[in-house]
């Protein structure tokens, strides 16, 4: 049969890297299922495949679906997607885990993503700046923010060429009008690529943990016709709030609140007005840079523009 | 994605248009369904960001602590009550010596007197001292948002507008001379070079 002729040669080329299989061998196998066997076609095919993943010793993951999508990675939605890309290394991050080998951001025309490669897949190190075709990257969703993940079947080639990284940052401005809960001094899982908020000292993924320090502010601006929420990372939260994490956990020390923390902030910055821009990530827009708008207003020009309206 | 229900924009809004306002509603009948206060220059505010000078406070609570201050604006005076549920606001203004120029973000509530007049107040959600310069920009902005709702009172599919015919018979043109003025005022503050925050000044009492 044709169809399971097709199979048969997705399945091959599924393994091409790990196993040196031949169509008939598989088709054969197939065949044997699902008319021997009365097995049904994708039942024998998912037989068929976790087979030879135990003879190449992989995990499913680990395989490519068969054509992998090509995304822009600005433009990605869907958990789990299989993605081939070309994409210019934008920057590298401090990994927060022993298990992350390379974290950081990847760009191409659309705009940019967080990347993961990890320690177990033993992949060869991307340069920052470095442009590179990279085949068999698997998408990732965490709360509503994705990123790509390589992994050990990914095939990293540098390309001689740069890409204009497109801009995909938002640019929002407004009243700060409120600071949410989860801000000021928070405490994050230490868990290998967590990094989960702690609530009452407890990740929500891995229980009672101790965890480490952080600033943050989870804002909204507001400009009377829409509102925008905002997150400052810590080095943005010590730029606006003048309080670096030291300062924030000593006042937390001497108050025996981390309460304290936050409350100052909102003393600070509620009420005034920003302009911040940055990557939009789900309903957040994760501010890069910010300004605060204290300039004196122009008056007359206000008032010119006003009789137009 | 999370679908968390829509935070609800904080409507600039002067306080003489804000205390115009009386009338109430809701959009559906779910009891945690928001409340909207409509304003007369025809839209829903069931949030609202204001700056204005704080003037007075008084502590007018019987046995916990209420705090009334009145803020004001080029055109009139907000009235905002802050308790025990609403620690943050009660503390600042506890703190806070008037003059002084506040931010607040707060709900419209409304009071039906013993008359039958309705007074509209602002519950706040937080309040912070800031400058002249915030204070300065909030009125322009204001000035804005108030003529960009007096031009738009006409548009035909402008429900809030038609509830606002239907509800209140005011002028809306006074609105527009209003936020004008306020502007021109602005304007004339900045050709006196005085538009620096006065000192405070902790002895003078506040009269009511």
């Amino acid at each position: 049969m044709t169809d399971l002729h097709t199979h048969a040669e997705d399945i091959v080329a599924q393994f091409s890297d790990h196993l040196d299989l031949t169509v008939d061998e598989v088709e054969e196998r197939l065949d044997n299922l699902v008319n021997e066997y009365r097995v049904p076609v994708d039942e024998a095919r998912r037989s068929v495949v976790n087979s030879y993943l135990d003879e190449a010793d992989l995990e499913r993951d680990a395989l490519g679906q068969g054509g992998n999508a090509s995304v822009g990675l600005a433009e990605i939605d869907q958990d789990e997607q299989w993605l081939d890309v070309t994409a210019k290394v934008v920057e590298l991050w401090e990994p927060r885990s022993d298990s992350v080998a390379q974290v950081g951001l990847l760009g191409d025309e659309t705009g940019t993503t967080k990347f993961v490669a990890f320690e177990t897949s033993d992949l060869p190190e991307l340069e920052e700046g470095a442009v590179y075709r990279l085949e068999n990257l698997v998408t990732d969703e965490y709360q509503g923010n994705f990123s790509v993940k390589l992994n050990r079947t990914t095939t990293i080639t540098e390309v001689d060429e740069d890409i204009e990284v497109g801009d995909d940052a938002e640019t929002v401005e407004g009243a700060l009008v409120d600071i949410q809960s989860g801000s000021g001094l928070i405490k994050r899982c230490p868990e290998e690529d967590c990094t989960r908020v702690l609530q009452n000292g407890r990740c929500s993924e891995h229980g009672s943990v101790e965890g480490e320090f952080d600033l943050r502010i989870k804002g909204v601006l507001d400009d009377g016709e829409a509102v925008h929420e905002v997150i400052f990372d810590r080095e943005s939260t010590e730029a606006l709030t003048g309080t670096t994490l030291e300062e924030a956990k000593d006042m937390a020390m001497d108050a025996l609140d981390t309460t304290v923390v936050a409350d100052e902030m909102r003393t600070g910055t509620l009420g005034r007005y920003y302009r911040v821009s940055g990557p939009q990530f789900g309903r957040y827009v994760l501010v890069d840079e910010f300004e605060r708008l204290d300039d004196p207003v122009d008056a007359e020009a206000a008032l010119i523009e006003a009789r137009s309206i | 994605m999370s679908q968390a229900p829509t935070r609800e924009v904080a409507r600039r809004v002067f306080a003489r248009e804000f205390n115009d306002a009386s009338h109430t509603f809701k959009e559906s009948d779910d009891e945690r369904a928001p409340v909207y206060l409509l304003l007369p220059t025809g839209e829903r505010a069931n949030r609202v960001f204001l700056v204005g000078t704080l003037t007075e406070k008084e502590d007018v609570g019987e046995d916990d602590e209420y705090w009334r201050g009145r803020i004001v604006d080029p055109t009139g005076t907000f009235f905002v009550y802050a308790g025990q549920y609403q620690p943050d606001a009660a503390s600042t203004l506890r703190e806070l010596e008037p003059p002084a120029y506040v931010a607040v973000v707060g709900k419209p509530r409304t009071y039906e007197t013993d008359d039958g007049s309705v007074n509209v107040s602002v519950r706040p959600e937080s309040i912070t001292a800031v400058d002249s310069v915030t204070r300065d920009r909030w009125v322009v902005e204001a000035a804005q948002r108030t003529l960009e709702r007096v031009a738009a009172f006409e548009d035909e599919s402008n429900e809030y507008a038609r509830m606002a015919r239907e509800e209140y018979d005011l002028d809306v043109d006074d609105y527009r001379a209003m936020a004008l003025a306020a502007l021109e005022g602005l304007d004339e503050t900045d050709e006196l070079g005085s538009d620096a925050a006065p000192e405070a000044d902790l002895d003078t009492p506040a009269e009511h």
